[in-house]
Order: structure tokens, then sequence, then C-alpha cells
């Protein structure tokens, strides 16, 4: 070895690290997708508020109790709380630029589900929107919120203030 | 100091592995058991600490999901270690002891199963040098098994014997994952797994939960009839190489008994999260307990390992034979890292 060499700094060595997990979801987030590939919304109620959880999950967050009881089931529209006209393009949504995210609130539910807006110009966005899941064709339904494409516009009259307020 | 008690404790079942359930839905249940049984509600707690690891979960922030467990609205005065709950009471009864609070909850979960344990332990190690070879922790432990017998620290007739008592005392614990009746020559004749360890010197890989509550002063007899008071608890750490150690014994935790109080008194229960034989004769040596005192009445880790939990455990089974009135001096040991390289010591009296 030269002299040189001894005094060099090893900068970079490879040692890859690689574990396999096999994931449970978890007997709630199960019967959740399980709904989802049959094209329903499963939510749950609190037992101690009646608050309505979606999706459903093992416990109130809140209160920090279990949730057991039966689930709920939802329709597939609801109102925009909140949005966001996004000009940057990204690899997994399936939208041209510009597309819209939004929060919406689903009729009978009692948190917000994050998602896309379609079928609307960017200009016609604005709070208390009355908009409808878009299906993925039936037979692409998989154990996936990804089974709505987006949701789009509801020929209905905006949803008054005071319905989503306390969501915001 | 200031007087601090474990007044509740609940565990999950350990399990091989726990199918259906999310790591987030193993500690649910555990903590609604502690709530529901003390009475207990999100405004009477000041603190809460838990201990978990990401690298079992395989994912970042893993353990925020577990707080869905406790409730944290209104926000709750949280924190967390990446280190077994044990040490996360510890923390907890640290901000006690500044005023900081009165009521803590503490809780550890992990569920390995999701995952190879041996091999996720190896990630312990120096990345550089050690984790490349993936060392993985029954190999590891094996070597200093080796170590131990060919330098006359132990025999093997005294690792057969601790996971012997270890597998007996089990039957009564209906929380353990491995119990029975094996005694020490059926347990030498058997075959070995990784010379000189053989399973029965081995824990089992559990996945599961547990929860405590912490009071302080005279508000612990509100909630218990019968605190555990902590009379001592300090935990001590070794380098990670483990060439500089002297792996015959255990320095750190003959070192975290003297500042806790250990050898103050008589010792009447010890329950031991050491989660291999031979290290359990090295913990019980280095604890300087002796005849007197009934080791691992619940089985200790070797019946049951829920990662992260286990030592927290530990405190639960001890401060449980405080509060049925079985023992009336207890001590409960945590362990962490490789070969027993970080543990701690808690003394729990009834008076």
């Amino acid at each position: 070895m030269s002299d040189e060499a001894k005094d060099e700094v090893v900068k970079v060595i490879q040692t890859p690290v690689q574990l396999e997990y096999i994931y449970s979801a978890g007997k709630s987030a199960s019967r959740f997708l399980r709904a989802m590939k049959e094209g329903k919304l499963i939510g749950q109620r609190c037992p101690v508020d009646g608050r309505v959880y979606f999706p459903s999950r093992g416990s109130c967050p809140m209160h920090g109790v279990p949730i057991e009881g039966e689930p709920v089931e939802l329709e597939d529209k609801g109102t925009l709380v909140t949005f966001s006209i996004v000009r940057i393009p990204a690899e997994a949504v399936p939208l041209p630029v510009p597309f819209v995210t939004v929060q919406v609130l689903l009729d009978g539910a009692d948190t917000i589900l994050m998602h896309l807006l379609g079928n609307c110009n960017v200009e016609d966005v604005h709070m208390g929107m009355r908009v409808k899941a878009a299906w993925k064709p039936k037979e692409e339904w998989e154990e996936s919120v990804a089974n709505i494409l987006y949701f789009e516009p509801l020929d209905e009259p905006d949803a008054d203030y005071d319905s989503y307020k306390e969501h915001i | 100091m200031r007087d601090v008690a474990v007044v509740a404790f609940t565990q999950s079942p350990s399990k091989r592995r726990e199918k259906m359930l999310n790591d987030t839905e193993i500690v649910i249940p555990v903590i609604d058991e502690l709530k529901k049984s003390t009475n207990l509600k999100n405004e009477d707690m000041d603190f809460v600490c838990s201990g978990s690891s990401d690298y079992l979960a395989g994912a970042p922030f893993a353990f925020v999901m577990g707080l869905d467990a406790v409730g944290a609205w209104p926000p709750v005065s949280e924190s967390h270690v990446e280190m077994d709950g044990a040490w996360a009471l510890y923390e907890a009864w640290a901000k006690i002891q500044m005023g900081y609070a009165e009521v803590a909850l503490v809780y550890g979960f992990g569920k390995p199963s999701m995952g190879d344990l041996p091999l996720t332990m190896a990630l312990q190690f120096d990345p550089y040098i050690q984790t490349p070879l993936w060392p993985d922790a029954v190999s590891i432990a094996a070597l200093q098994a080796r170590l131990c017998l060919e330098g006359g620290a132990l025999t093997e007739r005294e690792m057969a014997e601790a996971a012997s008592r270890d597998r007996k005392n089990a039957k009564d614990n209906p929380y353990a994952q491995v119990k029975g009746d094996f005694s020490p020559e059926q347990i030498l004749s058997e075959p070995y797994i990784a010379n000189p360890l053989r399973k029965h010197d081995c824990s089992p890989i559990s996945d599961g939960a547990s929860a405590i509550l912490l009071v302080a002063g005279e508000r612990a007899k509100d909630y218990c009839e019968r605190p555990a008071w902590i009379k001592g608890i300090h935990h001590i750490c070794e380098p990670l190489d483990m060439n500089v150690r002297d792996l015959t014994r255990s320095r750190s935790t003959e070192m975290a008994a003297e500042k806790a109080g250990v050898g103050q008194g008589a010792v009447d229960v010890a329950e031991l999260a050491a989660p291999f034989s031979h290290q359990e004769v090295l913990v019980e040596r280095a604890l300087g307990i002796g005849a007197e005192t009934n080791v691992n009445p619940s089985g200790g880790a070797m019946a049951g390992n829920p990662m992260m939990a286990v030592g927290l455990s530990r405190i639960g089974e001890a401060a449980k034979r405080i509060w049925d009135g079985s023992a009336g001096r207890a001590v409960a040991h945590a362990t962490s890292g490789p070969c027993l390289q970080q543990n701690l010591v808690c003394v729990l009296e009834g008076n």
C-alpha cells in the first residue's frame, strides 16, 4: 500500500440492509378494506360521543376507547370542506395539472377523507360544494381507497356552512 | 425523593404471532382494561410515556399510532422511548420526581412477528463493521454462553435449571406463552440449536403489550389498597462493542442494583427480563439475590418475551406480588441491547 493510499479516508462502503415484514392491516382496517372491495364505505361510531369515524378504526383517538359496535355504512357523497389547486405534477395522481386535492366530509361521517376532485373547472371549486365519488369500473375494485378515482361535483345546492364548520 | 407507586398493571397474552390485530390494536384493550380497572379518565393523567421500536414495526414513527389507544384529545403531555417500556417508566418516574406530573400512564408494545426478530436485532450493532455480518441474536447469545461455560462462570446444568424453573412457574401465568413441566435432565437431553444453547435456553418470540399506572404520594391509595412503592430505580449502560465488556458477568446490573438499593433488605420476589437462560443466571447473580428469593414467579421473559413490553411487564408482575401481600419487597429487571448491554433495576416495597 502506498503512503497516499494509507492516508485516504474510506468515503463509501456498501452495506445493504434488507428486512422483510409481513403486515396485518389489523381487524378494523381489514373490515374497511374488504368493504371497499364491495364498493361499500364503512365507518364506525365512537361509543362516548357517537361521532362516526371514516374509515373505521379500532379505537377513538380522541377518547381512547375501543370501538367495537356495528359498522356504519355511508353513502358515497358528501361536502367539500377544503381544497387546494395543485400545479405541480405528481406521479401517483392520475389527473393532469392543475388538479385539485380536496377534503370531503361524507354524509353521516364526522371525519374527513382526503381525495382528489375531477370533472370540474378549477375556477369553480369552492368550499361547501356537494360532491360524489367517481368509482373505477367494478371489475377493477380491490381492497383499496383508490377504487374511488376522484370526487366530482353533484348538481345540488351548496351545503350550509354550519353543517361542516366544525370540521375545518 | 417523592414517593411514587405502581398502582395498576395490565398486559396482553404473549403470542408467537398475533395474526389479526395490528400493533395498535394489541395495545387498545390493554390500556382500556387499565383505565376501567382504575376508573382513570384522560384528564386525570399528567403524562403519558411509551416504549416501542420502529425497527420491529418496519415503519417510521410507527409508535405515533399507539397513541390512538390512549386518546389524545384534548392534547396530552406525551413522550416516547425507542426502548423497552421499563425505560418509559423511568422517564415518567423522573418527570414525577421533577414535579411535572402526579399521575402517569406508561405502556410498551411490540409485534416482532412481522419481521425476522433475530435478524432485526442485528441492526443494534455498529453499522460499518458488525451489522454487515448480520450477527443474529441467538448466535450472539450463544457466543456469550460459550464464554461463560469455558471460563467456568456457569454450567449447562445451571442454565437448564433456570429454564426448568421458568417453564414450571409460567404454568400459573395465563399470559405466558411457553410453560410446562420440563426437568433439567430432560432439557439437557435435548439437541442444541446454537451450541451451547438449546431451545429451552431461549425465550420465545412474542407479540404483546403491557401498561402501568404510576401515581405520586397519598393519591396512590385512591387507586390501590396496597401500592407498590418504588424505593429505588436505576439503569446503567455498557459499551456496545462486546470486545471491551466482561460478558461472563453483568457489571451494569450489579451497578444498577447497588444504586437502586437491592441489597438493603431481603428480596422476596425478583422478576427478570433476561431472554436467555445463561443471561438469567448472570442477572440473578448480579442482583445478589439468594435462595430466599422467589425468582420469576410469572416465568419471566423466558415464558413470554413481548419485545419493548417485557421489561415493563416485569415491574408489573413484581408489583402484583406487593399488592396481594405475597411479597413485602420485590425487584424487577429489564434489559436492552446485545448480551445484557444495558440494564434497569427497580425495587418495590409495600410500605
